[in-house]
């Protein structure tokens, strides 16, 4: 954006919001929205606390770990129903459901199956992440050049090779567009589990603060939360963008 | 590229490296080969000429071992062919390369395949790379490249597998005139040189002429091979003089005259 010939760095209309909420918050509008000032002073002098680094701990332990297996269970799925039809009409239906089912209504069952510890959420975590994964997958893996595929057999690839070698890479740019749509659903996942199943980490933050009006600390910790996922999303986007570039040329 | 163009005199019947022996090939309902037989000569040239749907592709890709006949058999050296083999090396129309890799790793991917160890398939591969006239590329990355060296990768890959049949689907329709003029001089050349069977598909009657010492004009619907022409003379002549001798203004006319029914 340019403003009066000067060159404004991205995202510097945030400033204007940031003032927006400042003003909001001195002119006492209301009690749930403290002045921005205040929800940062209040970040740094929380960020310190033990409370706040073992709600971190504990939802990056869960957060990790449920996009992880998402990952390792979802890409080789998607790849192996991009490649194999009858392991595609199997569970494609599966799949679409609960892409778009709401998960939140699945909890309680995850909390009666795996009981009110992380596993549960690490589940509901995976859950959120996997079916979007699995999708670009297998799309990234149909799309292939067939020429490629072709390729690939005529100078005698073993399946394991044309596997490794050539669906994988080929099909990287669509896998990382999933995984990154995959982490930000993650997010959501982790915070719900945490709320619902057993309150711990940021979930047991918010439940904490809320309940006793604590409301900059509410924001602070929100703050934090909407920017770690945003740049875990524009890190996987930047990943994406360079691997488009080498992919996209064919 | 000074070449000598004599070919050592051939005494009888030349060994045949490919046959393909009553082969069909259905999709559904749809013929798109009826029992064609066709044989091609070791260390020739031959092309599979004919209209667009006529199955040349096919029966290229059938021969390679990616499309298994619906009946009929095909023979390499005498064996018949079940699937790709090492005997046998594509050259794609569309180069097939792979675009995240680089060129030296791109053409060593055919004995990266093949489980050859990393140092002697870089090695190999530099070779073909330098052959083609690709030196000093090693390191790009083929978006970097145009159509023309993309083109060479591929065959560089194709030469560096050593196979002795060097398929070629349509291998220059995807480059500029004034490239393929060059590569079909190249050709010529590596024909000459390399001792390799070479079946190349085309729809380009000049190209066909200019590069092969058999031509199988194939024709649709059912498919199958209406003639087959042998220039007796281009070959002895030099590269710069093949495309104003008689017989090659001759044999383009008289296919054409063979083609011009079936072309919409």
């Amino acid at each position: 954006m340019v403003v009066f010939g000067y060159r404004l760095p991205g995202m510097s209309s945030l400033l204007i919001w940031a003032l927006v909420w400042e003003l909001v918050g001195r002119s006492d509008m209301s009690f749930f929205v403290p002045p921005l000032s205040e929800v940062v002073t209040t970040l740094f002098s929380i960020i310190g606390t033990a409370a706040f680094q073992k709600a971190l701990y504990e939802t990056a332990y869960a957060f990790v770990a449920g996009v992880f297996f998402a990952v390792v269970i979802g890409v080789p799925t998607g790849i192996l129903m991009g490649k194999n039809r009858l392991i595609d009409e199997l569970l494609l239906p599966w799949v679409n459901i609960f892409l778009s089912a709401p998960l939140t209504a699945l909890v309680p069952v995850l909390m009666v199956l795996f009981g009110f510890g992380m596993k549960s959420i690490i589940i509901t975590t995976t859950l959120f992440a996997i079916w979007i994964i699995i999708l670009n997958a297998r799309v990234g893996v149909m799309q292939i050049n067939r020429s490629l595929v072709e390729m690939a057999r005529s100078f005698g690839a073993t399946p394991w090779d044309a596997f490794t070698k050539v669906y994988f890479w080929a099909a990287l740019p669509e896998i990382l567009g999933g995984v990154r749509i995959g982490v930000i659903r993650a997010v959501k996942g982790v915070i719900i589990g945490q709320l619902l199943i057993s309150i711990v980490g940021f979930g047991a933050l918010f439940e904490l603060y809320s309940n006793n009006f604590l409301m900059a600390h509410f924001w602070a910790v929100l703050l934090v939360l909407f920017a770690l996922a945003f740049t875990l999303s524009e890190v996987l986007a930047w990943m994406e963008r360079r691997l488009s570039y080498y992919s996209s040329k064919r | 590229m000074a070449m000598p163009q004599i070919k050592p005199v051939e005494s009888g019947a030349p060994e045949i490296a490919v046959s393909a022996k009553n082969i069909s090939k259905n999709y559904g309902d749809v013929e798109a080969l009826k029992d064609l037989t066709l044989e091609f000569p070791k260390g020739q040239l031959t092309s599979l000429l004919g209209p667009s749907g006529c199955g040349k592709t096919t029966l290229l890709k059938i021969i390679a071992g990616l499309l298994e006949p619906t009946s009929g058999i095909v023979e390499v050296n005498g064996k018949a062919v079940t699937g790709p083999g090492p005997d046998r090396a594509f050259v794609f129309q569309d180069f097939a390369l792979l675009p995240w890799a680089s060129v030296l790793r791109n053409v060593a991917f055919g004995l990266e395949l093949r489980g050859v160890g990393k140092s002697e398939r870089e090695d190999i591969a530099a070779k073909y790379i330098k052959d083609v006239g690709l030196g000093g590329f090693e390191g790009s990355f083929p978006h970097e490249l145009s159509g023309g060296m993309r083109q060479r990768v591929g065959l560089a890959r194709a030469l560096s597998v050593d196979a002795e049949v060097l398929l070629m689907d349509e291998p220059f329709s995807a480059v500029d005139e004034q490239t393929r003029r060059k590569f079909q001089e190249d050709l010529l050349s590596l024909v000459q040189n390399e001792n390799k069977t070479f079946i190349f598909v085309t729809h380009s009657i000049e190209e066909a002429v200019y590069v092969s010492d058999q031509i199988a004009i194939l024709l649709p619907r059912p498919s199958r091979v209406s003639d087959i022409i042998r220039p007796s003379d281009l070959r002895t002549k030099d590269v710069d003089n093949i495309r104003r001798d008689p017989e090659y203004l001759d044999t383009v006319d008289r296919i054409w005259a063979l083609l011009r029914t079936y072309v919409e």
